[in-house]
């Protein structure tokens, strides 16, 4: 049983403490609190030199420096306050970086409210425990045979044919009926590649119909897309030894990962707010009335710093936006905005929950649109690299881990 | 009477108001029910998702979910109180309910009720204890 320790305040008053439970049951997994005597309390805060007015927080720095110190065992760790207290989130946020400069331990943070329920949690779990578990599996570097990857997002369907550590086909498609377009995008892909599906020697599902289509597939390897998408990022970018951060923004979420040669050590999944996700980029094209795809060229030559735009909001935002059009202000320039909009709020509110290292690989389906990697490297203060392929990375990621099944 | 404490799971505080004759409304006895009540399974203190919305009674959508689940526990108990003792700047050890925003305004509510209320300082040592029993003794025996 993986052992994940959880440091957190308030979770048994926010009614969450049962779903973060129930979620890590789910993947295998259990929560354990470190013990801490009491009196050990205040010489763990002096050594670690932040002295939070909350008990609560005095003993989670007090069982992060337990687990650090090794007087607790533990797999991973799990760092969790509540949304909105500031002081949680300094605390949150200095646990994550100190449990990564003394442990070796994979962790996630997360600032929840009364409304998180046990399934937002489980991708970051089940992350969490893949770390922890199938290290060899992720230490694969190439991928061998015939495989197949299939990643079932929320708004397009990926699938990809390796053979020999190379892309032998590939496609995409919307997400429609999810079966249906995994079906049609591995059969577009394996016609590329001159190959049957009874060629494949092994398939790895990832992406939200991961289970739906690797159970009628028979997938060899069913992962969430926070580990595949790792895996593809930096067998893409060929960036598999030293560190990197990968930034995926998606149709409809987000993930912000940091990795050490290929293994994902800390993460962060966005979701909550249309505004920050490529579907807000999607609702601008449609205003614009231009393709999604043509929407990076036409924000390359605008400025966002023309627009007036009060609100991330994909409602509120927008409004400014069509606004800024009526007074006159040029097509360019509100889709620079558009794209400047996600980048900072993603910057604002993902990018803080990690340690941004380098280099920035830009993958997903946004990284297409250039116009949103320009934005998030005029924010950053240093372009992301962008691999080919970057929309694949959950594919690639899948058929090249689930290759790691053909080896004895 | 009903006397509320803070912090509200002090031992001590609760043995003083029982010892000298009245009702103290402590978070123990409220939790035993709530981890008691079979109907709810929301381990370990079975605050559900409905008691973070009552919660809103005391502080907004705006403030944190743990403060308002904290709130749903001892909110109802500071309504119901005739009278409050409050201990100030009281190590954890001696109680606490983990969230010092929490003990801000479980403090400012009890003292918004204008009930009588006595307000002391933790002691340092053992003649400010015995001054802090003897303030509690009469506070307590002046209620009526």
């Amino acid at each position: 049983m993986i052992k994940i320790a959880q440091l957190s305040c308030g979770t048994e008053y926010s009614g969450v403490q049962y779903e973060i439970e129930k979620a890590a049951r789910a993947v295998g997994a259990k929560m354990v609190h470190p013990d801490v005597e009491t009196s050990e309390i205040d010489r763990s805060i002096r050594d670690f030199g932040f002295n939070p007015v909350s008990a609560q927080l005095k003993l989670m720095i007090a069982r992060a420096i337990h687990l650090a110190e090794g007087r607790y065992d533990a797999d991973a760790v799990f760092i969790a306050t509540c949304f909105r207290c500031a002081e949680g989130a300094l605390v949150r946020n200095e646990l994550r970086r100190y449990i990564q400069q003394h442990t070796d331990l994979p962790v996630v943070t997360y600032s929840f409210t009364e409304r998180m329920k046990a399934n937002q949690l489980l991708t970051r779990m089940e992350a969490l425990v893949t770390i922890v578990s199938r290290k060899e599996l992720l230490a694969r570097e190439r991928q061998i045979g015939i495989t197949a990857g299939i990643d079932s997002g929320s708004t397009t369907t990926k699938s990809v044919v390796m053979v020999d550590n190379k892309i032998v086909g590939k496609s995409w498609g919307p997400s429609g009926e999810v079966l249906e377009s995994a079906e049609s995008t591995l059969n577009d892909a394996l016609e590329q590649a001159g190959l049957k599906l009874s060629d494949l020697e092994a398939i790895g599902t990832t992406g939200y119909g991961r289970y739906t289509i690797g159970k009628k597939m028979n997938a060899k390897l069913v992962q969430e897309e926070l580990t595949t998408n790792s895996k593809g990022a930096v067998w893409l970018a060929e960036r598999q030894r030293g560190e990197a951060t990968i930034l995926d923004i998606g149709g409809m979420d987000n993930k912000a990962i940091t990795v050490r040669d290929g293994i994902p050590d800390n993460f962060t999944m966005g979701g909550i707010c249309a505004g920050a996700s490529g579907r807000f980029l999607e609702i601008v094209s449609r205003r614009l009335k231009v393709e999604v795809t043509e929407l990076g060229a036409l924000a390359d030559e605008g400025d966002w710093r023309a627009i007036n735009m009060n609100s991330y909001c994909s409602v509120f935002g927008i409004q400014d936006l069509v606004t800024s059009l009526a007074e006159g202000h040029t097509r360019a320039d509100v889709a620079a905005a558009a794209c400047h909009s996600v980048a900072e709020q993603i910057y604002e509110q993902q990018l803080q929950e990690i340690d941004v290292r380098d280099p920035v690989i830009q993958v997903g389906g946004t990284s297409l649109i250039s116009g949103m990697v320009n934005a998030v490297g005029e924010i950053l203060g240093k372009a992301p690299i962008v691999p080919p392929d970057s929309q694949f990375i959950g594919a690639v990621g899948g058929a090249l881990l689930s290759s790691g099944f053909l080896e004895g | 009477m009903k006397i509320f404490i803070d912090p509200p799971n002090s031992l001590i505080l609760f043995d003083l108001v029982e010892r000298f004759g009245h009702e103290p409304l402590s978070v123990m006895a409220t939790i035993q029910e709530r981890v008691d009540n079979l109907e709810i399974d929301m381990p370990p203190m079975n605050v559900s998702l409905d008691d973070v919305k009552k919660g809103l009674d005391y502080a907004g959508i705006e403030v944190p979910s743990g403060i308002r689940g904290r709130l749903a526990v001892w909110g109802p108990l500071i309504d119901e109180a005739e009278a409050a003792i409050i201990m100030e700047d009281a190590p954890y050890s001696f109680g606490c309910v983990g969230c010092h925003r929490t003990n801000l305004l479980v403090e400012y509510l009890v003292r918004k009720r204008g009930i009588p209320t006595l307000e002391i300082d933790y002691p340092h040592d053992e003649e400010e204890a015995r001054n802090m029993v003897i303030k509690v003794k009469e506070f307590l025996e002046g209620l009526q």
